[in-house]
């Protein structure tokens, strides 16, 4: 319509004006494609309330976590408490809205080392062709076929207590189940990174920013990386998840925090043994990991369909 | 046959290397001296204490420790446990074959749902069925291992008082008696462990078989006429298992992962339980050779795949 040269002077401005409205950049594409997915939406909307209520909700629930109060032991919900207590009293929504600053921070803190560790492993694998590149991905193999819950139970045993001595009971198992999930969940963001890089250094685009004299790092950050980052993106999202699970067993296991900072899976951990006279207790925090896992891995699936260029939604 | 399977044998070595060496590096890391039960004893003078630590060589150079202790681990020396006062080697082996069961025969039954709920939901795809199945199998592996674990004895023991939530390894009963309480009391745990690997691979089986199913040759082969049945049977569900077998292979840390869990939540006595009980207790060598044997399943459960894979793809030359 643009090119058609009978056209008015004021028609061809407006088809322009049109022309330009349809021009979207590739953000608002991305969300265009990801509001289709109609259970990723929701998920999304799911995700941020429980969010916003673990962050925010302490400010209005301001009930001790740690208010012992014996006359209401095992209580089921009720008015006062509306997710009942524990053996001890102690109001369960506190501890749940608690714990779940703890458990999401710990999911978000460890994708975050897991997505820098394995892009970094990736980068440096598929820039470096020859012995660096198979030195690396041997290692990316290597930490696969790890055993990794017998290993990260090995390395919470053995260093729990000097990282405590260091920085506090809470701040150092912290550090430490982040720096430890994360650094075992690494590996498949490392291989998603190398495919990316193989094909993309060979594209054009890369080449031209190559013959311009563009450094190896400049080629890096502004042409390779921001076009591998729709699959990174993606698995980020669902290392959270995996994270989130990964912290709950710790804790149900009885080996991640401490026993006074009731995570969600220390919650089930405390409440295994008193399933037949208090089922809230366990249901609770079960249903709360539960519905973060889901809402996250169904946005991640979103993602994984936005993000896909080639398909054709 | 038998050259392949030397050859995966050999690669698989140094793979086995590098795990002792990330285990080995892993506790010469850590702070504080693992053998400490023994060192710090206030009963123990000083000069046994030296003589004790020049023994075991625990001050020896990093390099000639980790050649001792793979050697030692080589010959089947794996310490003694400090907690149960047997051999370490005796105590695994007394717990491996009830893990074994468990991680066994869940992987069936994930094998039983995942093959033909997979396979059924890509030959209709977003059909009413696949739709319910891909629903479910989201679900399914959203639900972590030890939440499902409790949902069952919640609804299966407590509420419906149908199977017991303890697993006893002293059942008194004889004869088909016996069988029935060990399917009882296994049925919980492998039912946990299997929906979950299920889920997951439902997924996998699914994705593939859809890939697969728009091939050329598979409509050549609905063109000569063969049924729908001998299509997807013989011609597209022996391509799609090729890369679903790479993908369980992946999975198997996160198997016996799943075991550690469900082992202690129904109280099962295998390595798992084994490993978090001596974790609780201190029991270093024990810890460092449960998690070795860990290592070695992983490993040779891996290298099952490898001879599955050779087994369908007669690409894959045994060479």
């Amino acid at each position: 319509m643009a090119g058609s040269t009978h056209a008015l002077p004021t028609a061809d401005v407006a088809a322009r004006a049109e022309a330009a409205r349809k021009r979207v950049s590739p953000g608002l594409e991305s969300w265009r494609r990801f509001r289709r997915h109609r259970l990723a939406v929701a998920s999304a909307a799911i995700l941020a309330l429980i969010i916003l209520t673990v962050v925010l909700g302490p400010l209005w629930w301001q009930v001790p976590i740690n208010d012992i109060d014996f006359t209401a032991r095992l209580a089921g919900p009720s008015w006062q408490h509306p997710f009942g207590t524990d053996d001890l009293g102690q109001d369960l929504l506190a501890r749940l809205l608690y714990g779940g600053r703890i458990s999401l921070g710990v999911g978000l803190a460890a994708m975050l080392v897991a997505v820098v560790a394995g892009t970094t492993v990736g980068a440096l694998a598929g820039m470096s062709r020859g012995s660096v590149d198979a030195a690396l991905m041997w290692l990316t193999d290597l930490f696969l076929s790890l055993p990794q819950l017998p290993l990260l139970l090995l390395i919470i045993y053995l260093f729990r207590d000097s990282l405590k001595a260091l920085a506090g009971p809470e701040a150092g198992v912290y550090v430490l189940v982040v720096a430890v999930i994360g650094g075992f969940r690494w590996m498949p963001v490392a291989r998603l990174v190398r495919a990316q890089f193989l094909s993309l250094r060979e594209k054009e685009f890369v080449e031209a920013a190559r013959a311009l004299g563009a450094s190896t790092t400049r080629q890096v950050v502004r042409h390779i990386l921001p076009n591998a980052l729709g699959p990174v993106i993606v698995a980020g999202t669902i290392e959270v998840a995996a994270a989130i699970i990964a912290e709950s067993t710790l804790s149900f296991l009885g080996l991640g925090f401490p026993p006074d900072i009731p995570t969600w899976g220390r919650l089930l951990y405390d409440a295994k043994d008193y399933l037949d006279i208090a089922p809230h207790w366990a249901l609770f925090p079960g249903a709360a990991i539960f519905l973060a896992v889901l809402t996250i891995n169904l946005i991640g699936d979103g993602l994984r369909d936005t993000l896909d260029p080639r398909k054709v939604m | 046959m038998g050259r392949y399977l030397v050859r995966r044998l050999l690669i698989a070595i140094p793979s086995l290397i590098g795990i002792s060496v990330v285990l080995f590096t892993v506790l010469a890391l850590a702070p504080g001296d693992p053998f400490e039960e023994l060192a710090t004893n206030p009963n123990v003078p000083a000069a046994v204490r030296a003589s004790l630590r020049v023994k075991f060589g625990l001050d020896d150079p990093i390099a000639i420790r980790y050649l001792r202790w793979f050697t030692a681990m080589l010959h089947g020396d794996w310490g003694f446990s400090f907690v149960s006062r047997v051999d370490v080697d005796v105590l695994i082996l007394q717990r491996l074959p009830t893990t074994l069961f468990v991680i066994g025969s869940s992987q069936v039954l994930a094998l039983l749902i995942a093959l033909p709920v997979g396979i059924y939901a890509a030959a209709r795809p977003y059909s009413i069925f696949d739709q319910i199945a891909s629903t479910l199998a989201f679900v399914g592996f959203s639900l972590p291992t030890f939440f499902t674990g409790i949902l069952f004895i919640l609804i299966f023991s407590i509420y419906l008082d149908w199977l017991p939530f303890v697993y006893r390894t002293d059942i008194s009963a004889t004869g088909w008696q016996w069988y029935w309480e060990h399917i009882r009391q296994a049925a919980m745990p492998v039912a946990v462990l299997g929906l979950f690997q299920g889920a997951s691979w439902t997924r996998y089986v699914r994705s593939s078989v859809l890939d697969v199913i728009r091939l050329d040759y598979v409509t050549t082969a609905r063109a000569k006429g063969l049924a729908e049945r001998d299509v997807i049977m013989r011609h597209v569900v022996r391509n799609a298992l090729i890369p679903v077998v790479t993908l369980v292979a992946l999975q198997m840390p996160a198997v016996f992962g799943g075991a550690i869990i469900t082992e202690q939540i129904f109280r099962i006595p295998g390595i798992g339980s084994l490993l978090i009980s001596s974790i609780l207790a201190n029991d270093t060598p024990t810890i460092m050779a449960v998690t070795f044997v860990f290592a070695c399943l992983v490993i040779v459960f891996n290298l099952l795949a490898d001879l599955i894979y050779g087994w369908l793809d007669p690409r894959i030359t045994y060479r």
